[in-house]
């Protein structure tokens, strides 16, 4: 799936897969961290968004 | 090609008088020049009504599910392909179908031919390897395979893989050195270019469905467009939405996907669905190196766990 909106020009950094078990509070604070770094970076989606007016 | 339609239809007479089968599911004539739609034929004397050209897109695996009695079906392969997939997927049993297998020599795109005239084309006619198309001011005269339609140009199955009888001696398989020459040009893009290139291919959609409607995966009771409670997609002409559905659709076909063609054959306004699909059959054939509808005791990737499956995309 990834490999599709990546072909369709979604930034890769964009969309992230992981599996995290409830028990893995800190592996879950990293993913989060460096998702949400990564998101930062490119900044704002403008692509896929709807726009309802 | 012609000549394989009289061998059809003799074995679809044999079949329906002996009662081997309830009805031949094939093609018949358009009622349009260029164009030929699906037909059941039930009884001995409609045979006649059935052709085989080089307009047959459309994919008959489609319209074999869920029925009574034994049916026989004309198959290029590509339907045989979707057979095989229909019976890997429980829509169909190997014994209530007769499959007719027709060797392929591709089918040709009736917009790039039609856009070779500026008035509308009034007769279509073939030659062997010639294609004789008029409209009311020019005749052509066309070799086929510069119009065959983007999947045949670059189909590596043209050979029914499964049937129970030949209407015609299998023909050459092509090998191409690389399967998917298409998908490679839009993934060199950058990711702008690419958004573009899909924001392009769908702003004619009219979301009619015939994509989906055409494809014999799309077999769902309800379709996710059409689902109102929860509502996945927006039912409007919203772009976002139109892209979604294209998006969601294709993915829906991951790893089932026979590239036959079907959906661009059906859609009205010229868009090359294919171009979402074909990513995802790439995708599949270099992870898993998977191609559907080849074999009828294995189940397709995105249905069965290996261990040794792919997984570098999850952290």
């Amino acid at each position: 799936m990834g490999n599709l909106l990546e072909h369709m020009g979604i930034e890769r950094d964009r969309v992230h897969f992981s599996w995290i078990s409830s028990a893995e509070a800190t592996k879950f604070v990293d993913v989060v961290k460096e998702i949400s770094d990564k998101v930062k970076a490119l900044g704002p989606n403008k692509k896929f968004v709807k726009d309802y007016n | 090609m012609n000549t394989c339609i009289e061998k059809i239809r003799e074995l679809s007479a044999d079949l329906l008088e002996k009662g081997e089968v309830v009805k031949v599911i094939g093609y018949a004539k358009g009622t349009i020049p260029m164009a030929t739609c699906p037909i059941a034929i039930q009884s001995k004397q409609d045979v006649e009504k059935l052709v085989f050209n080089s307009t047959c897109g459309l994919n008959l695996a489609n319209y074999a599910r869920k029925d009574k009695g034994k049916i026989a079906i004309v198959a290029k392969g590509c339907d045989s392909r979707n057979i095989i997939t229909h019976i890997v997927e429980n829509q169909i049993q190997r014994d209530q179908i007769y499959i007719i297998g027709v060797p392929c020599s591709g089918m040709v795109d009736k917009n790039k031919i039609a856009a070779l005239f500026e008035d509308e084309i009034i007769e279509f006619e073939e030659d062997g390897d010639t294609l004789n198309v008029s409209s009311s001011s020019q005749t052509q005269s066309l070799k086929k395979q510069d119009y065959l339609k983007g999947n045949c140009q670059y189909c590596t199955h043209k050979n029914p893989v499964v049937y129970d009888v030949l209407a015609a001696d299998l023909v050459e398989e092509q090998t191409l050195e690389n399967l998917f020459p298409d998908v490679d040009q839009i993934e060199a893009l950058d990711e702008e270019a690419k958004w573009q290139h899909f924001e392009n291919l769908t702003k004619n959609c009219i979301r009619c469905y015939a994509c989906r409607n055409a494809c014999p995966l799309c077999y769902c009771p309800v379709c996710f467009v059409d689902e109102s409670n929860p509502q996945w997609v927006g039912k409007g002409q919203n772009k976002t939405d139109v892209n979604t559905f294209h998006f969601l659709r294709a993915f829906h076909c991951a790893g089932r996907c026979t590239d036959c063609g079907a959906c661009v054959e059906a859609c009205p306004v010229g868009i090359n669905v294919r171009d979402f699909t074909r990513k995802l059959n790439k995708d599949t054939f270099d992870l898993f190196g998977w191609e559907a509808g080849l074999d009828l005791t294995k189940r397709p990737p995105l249905d069965t766990y290996n261990p040794e499956d792919p997984d570098d995309f999850i952290k």
